[in-house]
């Protein structure tokens, strides 16, 4: 089941005159499908078009060509229709009242979703718990740190149990702590719901492969991959990138006259630390019986994975950041 | 007739909705504005200090009684008048500062709810300021009201605050458009309207032909009305106080109408523009 699509969806903007003038192109031909039940992310290098985008699909933005469909209406159009299926989160959100207590302002917000008091205020308080703010119910809203502010960002979001949830770079810059509970939680509610939708967008690679289901990268405006995280880093996966450390080989440059583009150095415990790649894994036998005909010993051989960073850098042309 | 009470249920939930929103938004202007106790001291002496500046004046030139009152229900009123301009006319532009816009913007209602919110709660919390400057006005410069016309005096009241916050949600849409030049604007309005709208002395002194023009300020009517009702026997009113009703309820309609059309326009222009949201957000 198709939760949000969008056909041939493009935006522009007009730049800012002291940015040159002309026009931007924020999106360009956007047409991807998003299934109920994924948690599909969204990748790209700053300004690559991810705000703009969710900006749509949350009815913020209208799409200068194209169309865009969220729980089978269009946004354009059935908007209000729309806006009683989602609700969105951004990193760095300062939204709110700084006079009204956590409580207060989470209040306030559901009230705008035709949440009866008593239930919204339950639902809160069993929120506040999940994400470790309970504590801090009756604390005014200003003097919270970032990790609490976007703890409680992410209760306003998820209280109003929207089908489908837009995240905009959800843990930008928070610590290891506060990322973590916002991650688990996330695939904590699509495994208990497995009806509902994420789509959200991220800087961090390794946010993207442990949460999502299926990833698109874009780049300037353009989607230029679109598949699971497995499938992208077969994209980088021609070549193996080995380490082998081992102690006792009398004439290190056997090795490389084996696999032909070894390099070495001794670590602190004078073993010897090789890092090669190989075009074919079954050279590893070879240079296993190498190795004990020196009389060596092998302390490990590790197979390091392609990452995702791998992938965009090979698709983009350069890293994020 | 199921499809009748299909689509009256269909109305009521769509009522209820956007009843709970204007709560939802009043709240933070009830609570929030009279949580420090600070509020007591800056919006209830500091009316009292202008006030106290105009009392003498008149006192020294002789004026006749009633001006003392005057000057304590025109000083009461601006209140408001300065609730409207800053809190909800430039009110829209703190809320996408905030990033709470774009919150109202996605949630399922209308965003006059929520600006009607804004407007009840506002005129609530500055209504406790008026009271109290009305309360210590009374108290230190000894002056006596009539109660006459209850009715009339609540009708005027109410209507008036009607249409100054249908006004101040109708500014609200044009300051969106208009951005931080808009800012301006309400500082420039700030004095003349006070002038205008007879905060120093009854407009019937303007003349007929300012007076006309003042009157599309609620305010000025509903001062006046006002004036007429407490102090029936000083003769200072403009127009009759039942055609100062008459008409406020019409400028309560016609604010209340263009308020509803302006947003809706604006928040459908911000869309095409991307001027909702912060860009960097
Ligand atoms: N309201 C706007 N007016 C003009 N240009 C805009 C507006 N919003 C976005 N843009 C431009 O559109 C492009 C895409 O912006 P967008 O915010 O979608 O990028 P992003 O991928 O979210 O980047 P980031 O990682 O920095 O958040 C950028 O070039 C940006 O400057
Ligand atoms: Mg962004």
């Amino acid at each position: 089941m198709t939760s949000v699509k969008t056909v041939h969806l493009s935006r522009t903007f007009k730049a800012k005159k002291k940015d040159g003038g002309g026009i931007v192109q924020a999106l360009r031909d956007v047409s991807i499908e998003i299934n109920k039940g994924e948690i599909f992310g969204v990748l790209g290098p700053n300004g690559a078009g991810k705000s703009t985008l969710i900006k749509i699909l949350c009815t913020l933005l209208l799409p200068t060509e194209g169309k865009a469909y969220v729980a089978g209406y269009d946004v354009s159009r059935d908007y209000r229709k729309v806006q009683e299926k989602i609700n969105m989160v951004s990193g760095g959100e300062t939204s709110g009242y700084g006079l009204l207590t956590v409580r207060e302002n989470l209040w306030m917000f559901s009230q705008m979703y035709n949440i009866p008091s008593k239930a919204a205020k339950e639902n809160i308080d069993r929120l506040l718990k999940e994400f470790d703010l309970y504590e801090k119910r009756n604390e005014r809203v200003r003097t919270l740190s970032t990790g609490m502010r976007q703890k409680m960002n992410m209760i306003r979001g998820f209280m109003t149990d929207p089908e489908i949830i837009f995240l905009d770079e959800p843990t930008l810059g928070l610590d290891v702590g506060a990322s973590r509970i916002i991650r688990n939680f996330i695939t904590e509610w699509i495994r208990e719901h497995p009806e509902r939708t994420v789509l959200l967008t991220t800087h961090y690679m390794a946010e993207a492969e442990e949460l999502c289901d299926r990833i698109a990268i874009i780049d300037n405006g353009r989607v230029i991959a679109l598949e699971t995280p497995e499938n992208l880093k077969k994209l980088v996966t021609t070549e193996f990138p080995f380490t082998m450390v081992a102690t006792g080989v009398g004439h290190p440059e056997r090795v490389r006259e084996l696999v032909g583009n070894a390099t070495w150095k001794e670590n602190d415990e004078g073993a010897l630390k090789f890092s090669m790649i190989l075009e074919d894994e079954s050279i590893i036998a070879d240079l296993v019986s190498m190795i004990v005909e020196e009389k060596g010993k092998i302390i490990h051989i590790t197979k390091r994975e392609p990452t995702l960073e791998d992938v965009f850098i090979k698709l983009v042309g350069r890293g994020l950041d | 007739m199921s499809e009748m009470s299909a689509q009256s249920r269909g109305m009521r939930d769509v009522l209820l909705r956007n009843f709970r929103a204007m709560k939802g938004r009043a709240y933070p202007r009830i609570i929030g504005m009279n949580r420090e106790p600070s509020w007591l001291f800056f919006d209830t002496l500091m009316p009292i200090l202008s006030i106290a500046a105009f009392v003498y004046i008149y006192k020294a030139m002789n004026a006749p009684p009633q001006y003392i009152g005057y000057v304590i229900i025109g000083g009461a009123m601006t209140a408001y008048w300065m609730n409207v301009l800053w809190a909800m006319a430039a009110q829209l532009y703190w809320e996408k500062e905030i990033g709470n816009l774009q919150l109202y913007a996605i949630a399922p209602v209308s965003t006059m709810s929520v600006m009607a919110g804004m407007a009840v709660g506002g005129a609530f919390s500055t209504t406790i300021r008026a009271v109290s400057t009305i309360l210590v006005g009374i108290m230190i410069f000894n002056v006596k009201f009539s109660m006459a016309s209850p009715l009339l005096l609540t009708g005027i009241f109410v209507f008036t605050m009607i249409a100054l916050y249908g006004m101040g949600m109708m500014f609200a849409s044009l300051y969106m458009l208009w951005g931080r030049e808009a800012w301006h604007i309400s500082e420039v309005l700030t004095e003349p309207v006070y002038l205008l709208s007879g905060f120093y002395f009854p407009v019937k002194y303007l003349g007929t032909g300012v007076a006309t023009i003042a009157a599309l300020i609620p305010l000025t009517l509903g001062l006046d009305g006002m004036r007429q009702l407490l102090f029936p026997y000083a003769g200072d009113g403009f127009i009759p106080a039942t055609h100062e009703l008459l008409i406020l309820t019409v400028l309560s309609a016609i604010f209340l109408v263009l308020a509803h059309y302006f947003l809706n326009y604006m928040e459908t222009l911000a869309k095409k523009e991307g001027r909702l949201t912060l860009r960097w957000q």
